[in-house]
C-alpha cells in the first residue's frame, strides 16, 4: 500500500535517498584518504601516497552531491524531509529556499564538511607539483578531520532523515535569518574557519615528515591567505547584518558567538605574518606551526561553542549531551593530537635564523605577541565563566566592558606600531631612518587629529585620538608604497612606474593595513553618533543631529510572507528632502513573534538609522532615531583588509607551486 | 551566527508578548545628565533571562524593570556603586557584565596580561640563548674523511 504523499512527485523523490548515500560514501572515501596516502607516506610507498589526489577528488565529489541533493529537497519543499520540515516553508522566495540549507545545524554542518572537502579537493588540483609525501600526509588529515564531521552528521545531525507522515507545509524559517546578509554570512564564515583546515594540516603534515623550511611556507601562506579573507569578510557580514537587523544599532556585542570567529580570525592574523618570517628569514618554524594548530582549533571550538549549546546553559548542555559530546570527542582528538604531536616532534625541526630586535622580523614577533594576548583575552573572557560554572558553580557574567578594558589595551599598541614595522628593512632595520620616512605620515596623522579635535570641541577627547590612529595607519601604509618608488631626483612618471611594479604582496600588505585604518576611523566616529527616543505623532517633527525627521504616516503593509505595520519618516536637511526610511514591525507567517526592520538611509558615508519601539493606540509611535556618521567604514575597511589580502595572494611569489622543488639546498632535513 | 541569541530572543518575546524594545521613551528621566548615568550603568548590568546582553541593549520585561528601579535609585540620589551592590544582592554577580576583581576571577583578569609577559619572557629567553656562543663540536671522523677526500680533489 502507498503511502500517502502530499507532494509526491516522480523520480527526484528518490534524491533525498541519492544524497544520503552519497554522504556514506563520502565517509567511505574519507577513511581511505585518512589511512591509505598516509601508509603510503610511512612506508614510502609511492602507488599508495598516489592515491591520495583521486580520493580527495572523489570525496569532494559525493560530499557536493549530498549537499546538492539536500538543497533540492529545500528548492522542491519537499516536506517528507524533516529538516525541510522545520526550516523551511513553500510561500518562501527561492533565495531563502536556498540559504534555509545552512540557516540549521544539520545542514550547516553539511556545508561545513562539504567546504572542507572543497579545500581537501583544491589542494589536491594545486599540488601536483608538491613534494609527494607532504601531499599525502596533508590529504590524509584533511580526510580524518572531513572523516569526524561525516560522522558526526550521520550519526547525530542527519539532514536526510524523513518523517511520517509528511505535513502539508513547514515551520518556516526564524524571519530574523530571511535576510541576504545572513544568506551569505555562514558560507563566508565557514569558508575562513575550514580554510584554516589547510594550514593545519600542512603543520601536522610537516611534524609527522619531521621536515619544515622556507618551501613549506611557500605553499601554505596562500591557503592562509584565502582562508583569512573570507573569514574577514564573513566577520564583518556577521556585523552588519547584526547592526541592521537586530535593531539597537551596536556593530559588535561581544558575543560569545561573535567571540568565536573573533579567536580564529586574531590567531589567523598572526599565522599570515609569523608564514611571511618562515618565508623570508627561516625563522619562527615552530611557533608558525603550533600557530597553524592553534587558528584551526580556534575555528573548531568556534564552531563547537555555536553548535553544542554549551553557552545556553552548561546545565543544558548535560542533560543532552549527543550532539555536543561528539563534537568535544572532535575537539580533543584534533586539538589534544594536534598539540601532542608537535609537542612530541617540535624538538625535531631545526630552529633557523638569528635576527636582531630591530628588524621586520623583530616587528613581527612583536605582532604576533600582542595578538596571542588579544586573542587569550577573547578565549579567556569567552571560556572563563562555562569554566567557573563548571569547576564552582559560581556564576558570573563577561560582558562588553570586561573586553573593552583588556582588548583595547592589547590591541591599540599593535595598531600604533604597524606602519614602524612595516617600514623596518629585514635582517637590520634603522629605527631613525623608519622616523625619518614616516615623519610626513605622522605630522599629517596628528595634524588631522587635531584638525578634528578642532572642528568638534565638545565631543569625547578620544575619538579624535582614534581618527589620528587610523589616519597614521592609513597614512603610515601610503608612504611605504611611495618610499619604496621614490628616489631623490626621480620624476613623477618613473615613481609610477616603479610604484606599479612593485611586488603584489606589497600592495596588499599597504591596502590591508590602510584596510585596517578606514575600520578604526569608522570605529573611532561611533562617538559622535546621536540618539533620539522618541514617542511620535503623524506630522510631527524631530532633530536628529544634522538632520530633521518627520513622521508622515504609520501604515500597514503586506509582503509575501508578513504583515507589517511601517512608520513612514522623512528625513530634511533645512528645506530640503535627504530620503525616507520605512521602519517596522513586522509578523511573519506561521510566527507569533513581532520583528523589527530598520530603515536605514545611507547618505555619504554615514547611515540614519530608524526602528519602530512600540506601536502605540491612537497612531502614534515609539521610535528609536540615530544618526551615525562615518559609520560604513567600520565594514568598508574589513572589506579593504580582505581586498589587500586577495590582492596578496594573487602574487607571483604565491602562487602555488611557483618556485617547483627548489631541490635540496633550501630544504633543512631533521633527523 | 548569533542564533543562540535569536532564539532566546525569540522565546522570550513569545514569553513576555507585548512588544517592548530596549530603553523606551516613557522610560527616559528629564535630567540628561542622570539619564546619561542611567544609560552608562545599565549598559554594564545584565538582562538575566538573555544571552549575553545589557538590560540597555534587552526588550525583555525583566530588563525594563531592571532600568526602571536603576533610574529610580538615581533619582532617589544613591550612586553607582550602592546601586551595584543592591543588584548583586538580589541577583548575584551574575548580573554585572564587568566582573569585580575577586579571587575567582583573578585568571580572569590577569590571564591575558599573563600571556603577554609569559611571551615576551619566551622571546627574550630564546633571543638571550641565540645570542650566547655555543660550542662548537668537533669533526666527526667521518666528516674529517670526507673533508680530507674534497681538499684531495680540490
Amino acid at each position: 500500500m502507498r503511502r500517502p504523499q502530499p507532494r509526491s512527485r516522480g523520480p527526484d523523490a528518490m534524491v533525498v535517498e541519492v544524497g544520503h548515500y552519497a554522504l556514506v560514501l563520502a565517509l567511505a572515501l574519507s577513511l581511505v584518504l585518512t589511512f591509505i596516502p598516509a601508509w603510503g607516506a610511512h612506508t614510502r610507498d609511492s602507488a599508495l601516497m598516489g592515491v591520495a589526489r583521486p580520493a580527495a577528488f572523489a570525496m569532494l565529489g559525493f560530499a557536493a552531491l549530498a549537499f546538492l541533493a539536500l538543497t533540492i529537497a529545500y528548492v522542491d519543499s519537499d516536506f517528507s524531509v524533516l529538516n525541510v520540515v522545520q526550516n523551511s516553508h513553500s510561500s518562501k522566495p527561492l533565495a531563502y529556499k536556498i540559504s534555509g540549507v545552512w540557516s540549521n545545524h544539520e545542514g550547516s554542518m553539511l556545508l561545513w564538511v562539504t567546504i572542507l572537502a572543497l579545500f581537501a579537493g583544491l589542494v589536491a588540483w594545486r599540488g601536483a607539483h608538491m613534494p609527494q609525501r607532504l601531499l599525502a600526509y596533508v590529504l590524509s588529515v584533511q580526510g580524518a578531520i572531513a572523516a569526524a564531521f561525516f560522522l558526526f552528521i550521520l550519526l547525530t545531525s542527519n539532514p536526510f532523515a524523513r518523517v511520517m507522515p509528511a505535513p502539508f507545509e513547514g515551520e518556516g524559517l526564524n524571519p530574523i535569518l530571511q535576510d541576504p546578509g545572513l544568506a551569505i554570512h555562514p558560507p563566508l564564515l565557514y569558508l575562513g574557519y575550514v580554510g584554516f583546515s589547510v594550514a593545519f594540516s600542512f603543520a601536522v603534515g610537516a611534524l609527522l615528515e619531521g621536515r619544515i623550511d622556507a618551501v613549506w611556507a611557500r605553499f601554505v601562506r596562500p591557503w592562509t591567505l584565502l582562508a583569512w579573507a573570507f573569514l574577514t569578510l564573513g566577520i564583518a557580514m556577521g556585523s552588519y547584518w547584526a547592526y541592521y537587523e537586530l535593531g539597537w544599532g551596536g556593530w559588535w556585542f561581544w558575543d560569545p558567538v561573535e567571540n568565536a570567529s573573533l579567536m580564529p580570525w586574531l590567531a589567523g592574523t598572526a599565522l599570515i605574518h609569523s608564514i611571511v618570517v618562515m618565508e623570508k628569514r627561516d625563522a619562527l618554524k615552530v611557533w608558525t606551526i603550533l600557530l597553524s594548530i592553534l587558528a584551526f582549533s580556534l575555528s573548531l571550538i568556534g564552531t563547537f561553542l555555536v553548535r553544542s549549546g554549551v553557552l545556553t546553559s552548561v546545565h543544558s548542555f548535560a542533560s543532552d549531551p549527543t550532539r555536543g559530546v561528539f563534537i568535544l570527542g572532535i575537539l580533543i582528538f584534533f586539538i589534544g593530537g594536534g598539540l601532542t604531536l608537535f609537542a612530541w616532534r617540535a624538538p625535531v625541526l631545526r630552529q633557523g635564523g638569528l635576527f636582531a630586535p630591530i628588524s621586520r622580523e623583530g616587528a613581527l614577533v612583536l605582532n604576533n605577541l600582542f595578538l596571542s594576548a588579544a586573542c587569550a583575552a577573547v578565549f579567556i573572557g569567552t571560556l572563563y565563566p562555562l569554566g567557573l560554572e563548571a569547576l564552582t558553580g559560581g556564576k558570573i557574567s563577561v560582558g562588553a566592558p570586561f573586553f573593552e578594558a583588556t582588548f583595547l589595551p592589547l590591541t591599540v599598541p599593535l595598531l600604533l606600531l604597524v606602519p614602524v614595522g612595516q617600514s623596518l628593512a629585514w635582517k637590520r632595520g634603522d629605527l631613525l631612518g623608519v622616523a625619518q620616512r614616516l615623519a610626513a605620515a605622522f605630522a599629517l596623522a596628528l595634524a588631522g587629529a587635531i584638525v578634528v579635535f578642532a572642528v568638534t570641541r565638545r565631543g569625547p577627547v578620544a575619538a579624535p585620538l582614534g581618527i589620528g590612529l587610523g589616519l597614521w595607519l592609513i597614512l603610515g601604509s601610503a608612504s611605504e608604497i611611495f618610499n619604496r618608488s621614490h628616489r631623490a631626483g626621480a620624476s613623477l612618471a618613473v615613481v609610477l612606474r616603479r610604484a606599479a611594479g612593485l611586488p603584489r604582496s606589497a600592495w596588499g600588505t599597504a591596502l590591508a593595513h590602510a584596510g585596517l585604518g578606514v575600520t578604526v576611523i569608522g570605529i573611532a566616529a561611533t562617538a559622535w553618533g546621536v540618539e533620539r527616543l522618541a514617542t511620535m505623532k503623524a506630522g510631527e517633527s524631530l532633530d536628529l543631529g544634522p538632520y530633521q525627521v518627520t513622521l508622515e504616516a504609520v501604515v500597514p503593509r503586506n509582503g509575501p510572507d508578513y504583515r507589517e505595520t511601517a512608520a513612514l519618516l522623512a528625513i530634511r536637511d533645512g528645506d530640503r528632502l535627504v530620503g525616507r526610511v520605512e521602519p517596522g514591525k513586522r509578523t511573519f507567517t506561521g510566527r507569533s513573534m513581532p520583528t523589527s526592520e530598520a530603515g536605514l538611509l545611507t547618505v555619504g558615508l554615514g547611515q540614519v538609522y530608524a526602528s519602530v519601539a512600540e506601536i502605540e493606540a491612537g497612531g502614534s509611535v515609539g521610535v528609536r532615531l540615530y544618526w551615525k556618521p562615518w559609520v560604513l567604514f567600520i565594514w568598508l575597511g574589513a572589506v579593504v583588509m580582505a581586498a589587500g589580502g586577495v590582492l596578496s595572494l594573487s602574487d607571483r611569489r604565491a602562487r602555488v607551486g611557483a618556485p617547483v622543488r627548489r631541490a635540496a639546498p633550501a630544504a633543512v632535513p631533521a633527523e | 551566527m548569533r542564533r543562540w541569541l535569536l532564539l532566546a530572543l525569540a522565546a522570550l518575546a513569545l514569553l513576555g508578548s507585548t512588544p517592548a524594545f530596549a530603553v523606551n521613551p516613557d522610560e527616559v528621566l528629564s535630567d540628561p545628565k542622570l539619564e546619561a548615568r542611567a544609560r552608562a550603568l545599565s549598559s554594564e548590568l545584565r538582562c538575566l533571562v538573555c544571552q549575553n546582553q545589557s538590560i540597555d541593549d534587552s526588550d525583555a520585561p525583566l530588563a525594563r524593570d531592571l532600568r526602571l528601579i536603576v533610574r529610580e535609585k538615581l533619582k532617589a540620589g544613591e550612586n553607582e556603586t550602592q546601586i551595584r551592590t543592591f543588584l548583586v544582592d538580589r541577583y548575584g554577580e551574575f548580573v554585572l557584565l564587568k566582573p569585580t576583581f575577586t579571587p575567582h576571577t583573578v585568571l580572569l583578569w590577569a590571564g591575558p596580561f599573563l600571556v603577554l609577559l609569559a611571551g615576551i619572557g619566551i622571546v627574550w629567553a630564546n633571543a638571550k640563548r641565540r645570542t650566547s656562543p655555543t660550542p662548537v663540536s668537533p669533526l666527526t671522523d667521518e666528516e674529517r674523511v670526507a673533508l680530507d677526500r674534497l681538499d684531495q680533489v680540490g
